[in-house]
């Protein structure tokens, strides 16, 4: 291999380079779950496991893809990101998840809607909270008594509606 | 009984007065996600998916069909109207009808997109129901090796053909294809990939999936955007309706447009907005008036929207035929129909005819109820443009999570949905496509089921693949569908194909 003098300056993208030795454990992880399993191929020689091992063995190669494009910087440019709004949601998510059975579903998912917003610039939560209670309240309330979809109930869907 | 016979029975099994309400709701529903900022069909169908959950079969997918329809006509009206570059499905349309709105056009812009897709829908769907019966009559000489030719064909031209790399499109597919081998194995019994963990014997859920990747990411996506791109949104002015010279200069668009959206729409490359690319580029040469492209063309808008909505009917063709779901859409509607146990296919042709039947005679009313619904009913659309976007994404959280509650009130598959949106969202940031994983996820077991019962009846002769003529033709598309275009890509012309695939559907 000869160095050209004539090509630019090429950027090593490490972000990519993480995204490849992720590929590398997900393609590992299949093979070696693989590798449990019984083959029980019978006639056609192809068992349960066939598939995942071809999988795996795909997500390798497509790692090593991945990291020559990451070396030659042959990524595309990202726009910069603002970490904090995404860190909101994601926070909001959690706090959802974690209330659900505790709170009930209209204020669990009234947290979500404002921690949301605030991710969009509606900062104030003391009057979005509130806000995202009463949305998450209404449609808890069309969902579970109209269309007879189950939404957990809690103190607050229990005070109003008794028999849930 | 003929199609004709059969579709007769179809409006009948429709016209139903309670059909009739569900398809209304549904198509009421549809046109109000859909015209959301940010929203493309696919994210409506799936974020409107929990509504049907407690109706009956008939009745939910009557529902689901009028969602499908509403979505895309909201869709041509965001596009029209908001300045948003980027916006999924009917970018193209975005290219003139935008310039339209600008001049004061908006109301003809409208107007003609709501009738051309109007028209096209019509005719679509009317292809639809007569091609249906043949297909399944094909689709019955097909054995495993067939479907599985057809599978592999359709995962390259949603992963590798189009946009802007193939590296992406095939780690997205293959990463789909590894969650879909999660779960118990459907021949032998087997866990794969569960890690003792009980819930993940079921497999991953493709509407959790689906919705954690298209709202939770997308969400992520636009509020971690450092630059807040406000969205400008023109006001109607003026008379909506079209003057002669507007129709005369629209019906033939609306024609073209219809017949090369349908047939693409039909292929298993029903993805990317090929249809409606191709028709503006048909329309551009063909135009009397080129110093107007590119300055709002009616032809630019008439000719495009109607190649969206007909490839839109024109992807229902293998979804209901073969049970082949060919764009990220038709993947959740695939999940849609499995909710209630059953499979599209030919099968349910022969199994399930009202049914059938009834769903695409629905088409046809839905199609007709948007017209009516849309045209004089647009100053009311528009004021669902002006949500800010706090509350837009607020609200669009909210029903993401209530549909995965609904579905499964589980901490786990809140979990799930978290997970697979952070997924999405790193995803996007990347530059990765978001269908190919969603139709990997869906299409992967089956491919797997194919492949497997196709070894099976050789005896583990893996050439028995390429044995059948049909099967051997498809696999050589597929091929040639990979190949190709990296080769195009490796001679920097890429350009056109990343054109061309459409961000979401």
């Amino acid at each position: 291999m000869s160095v050209s003098r004539y090509e630019p300056p090429r950027r090593r993208d490490t972000a990519a380079l993480i995204i490849a030795a992720g590929l590398v454990v997900i393609g590992g992880v299949m093979l070696w779950d693989s590798a449990r399993l019984a083959d029980l191929g019978g006639y056609s020689g192809v068992g349960p496991a066939s598939v995942p091992r071809v999988v795996g063995f795909a997500l390798m190669g497509l790692a090593v893809w991945t990291a020559v494009e990451a070396l030659r910087g042959d990524f595309p440019q990202r726009a910069p990101q603002n970490a904090l709004p995404v860190l909101w949601i994601v926070a909001g998510l959690a706090a959802q998840l974690m209330l659900l059975h505790v709170a009930g579903f209209s204020i669990a998912t009234g947290i979500l809607f404002a921690f949301t917003a605030r991710a969009f610039g509606k900062r104030n939560l003391a009057t979005t909270i509130p806000i995202g209670i009463v949305v998450s309240f209404v449609v808890w309330a069309i969902f579970s008594q109209l269309l007879m979809l189950h939404l957990p109930a809690g103190p607050l869907e229990h005070l109003i509606f008794p028999r849930g | 009984m003929s199609a004709f016979e059969f579709l007769m029975q179809g409006l009948g099994t429709a016209a139903d007065p309670m059909m009739l309400l569900y398809a209304l709701i549904g198509v009421t529903l549809g046109t109000a996600v859909g015209v959301l900022p940010g929203i493309g069909p696919a994210l409506t169908v799936a974020l409107l998916l929990p509504v049907t959950y407690r109706l009956d079969p008939a009745g939910s997918l009557i529902m689901f069909a009028g969602i499908y329809y509403g979505g895309m006509y909201g869709g041509s009206t965001t596009s029209i109207l908001l300045n948003t570059p980027g916006e999924s499905a009917s970018i193209i349309t975005a290219l003139e009808g935008n310039k339209m709105a600008r001049k004061g056009r908006g109301g003809p812009a409208l107007a003609t997109a709501a009738i051309g897709s109007f028209i096209a829908g019509l005719i679509a769907t009317l292809l639809l129901a007569f091609l249906a019966p043949s297909i399944v009559k094909l689709a019955l000489v097909f054995g495993p090796r067939e479907y599985f030719a057809l599978m592999v064909l359709a995962f390259v031209t949603v992963s590798a053909a189009f946009g802007d790399s193939a590296l992406r499109g095939l780690t997205s597919l293959f990463l789909g294809l590894a969650l879909a081998c999660v779960g118990i194995d459907q021949l032998t019994g087997q866990a794969r990939l569960s890690f003792g963990v009980p819930e993940l014997l079921d497999g991953i859920e493709v509407t959790t999936m689906a919705v954690a990747m298209f709202a939770v990411g997308e969400a992520l996506f636009i509020a971690g955007q450092r630059v807040q791109v406000d969205d400008e949104v023109t006001a109607v002015k003026g008379s909506i309706w079209m003057n002669r010279r507007d129709w005369a200069r629209s019906w033939k668009p609306w024609l073209r447009g219809t017949f090369i959206g349908f047939p693409i729409g039909a292929m298993p490359a029903g993805g990317a907005e090929i249809g409606t690319f191709l028709s503006y580029a048909t329309e551009k040469k063909l135009t009397k008036h080129p110093e107007e492209f590119g300055n709002g063309a009616i032809e630019g808008v008439a000719g495009p929207e109607a190649a969206n909505n007909a490839s839109a009917a024109g992807t229902l063709v293998p979804l209901l035929t073969l049970g082949l779901p060919t764009s990220a859409t038709a993947a959740i509607m695939l999940a849609g129909f499995q909710q209630f146990g059953l499979q599209p296919g030919p099968l349910l042709f022969a199994t399930n005819p009202t049914l059938v039947w009834g769903l695409i005679a629905s088409l046809l009313i839905a199609n007709a109820m948007l017209l009516v619904l849309n045209l004089p009913m647009i100053g009311l659309w528009v004021k669902l443009l002006t949500v800010p976007k706090p509350w837009l994404y607020a609200g669009i959280l909210l029903f993401a999570t209530l549909g995965t509650i609904g579905a499964n009130p589980s901490a786990f598959e809140l979990g799930m949905l978290l997970a697979f949106g952070v997924l999405g969202y790193v995803m996007r940031l990347f530059g990765y496509p978001i269908a190919p994983i969603v139709v990997g996820l869906i299409l992967g077991p089956m491919a797997e089921q194919q492949l497997r019962r196709a070894l099976a009846i050789s005896q583990g002769d893996w050439t028995t693949l390429v044995q059948s003529p049909i099967a051997a033709t498809l696999l050589g598309i597929a091929a040639l569908a990979l190949i190709v275009p990296l080769i195009l890509r490796a001679r920097g012309k890429g350009e056109v194909l990343s054109q061309l695939a459409g961000d979401e559907d």
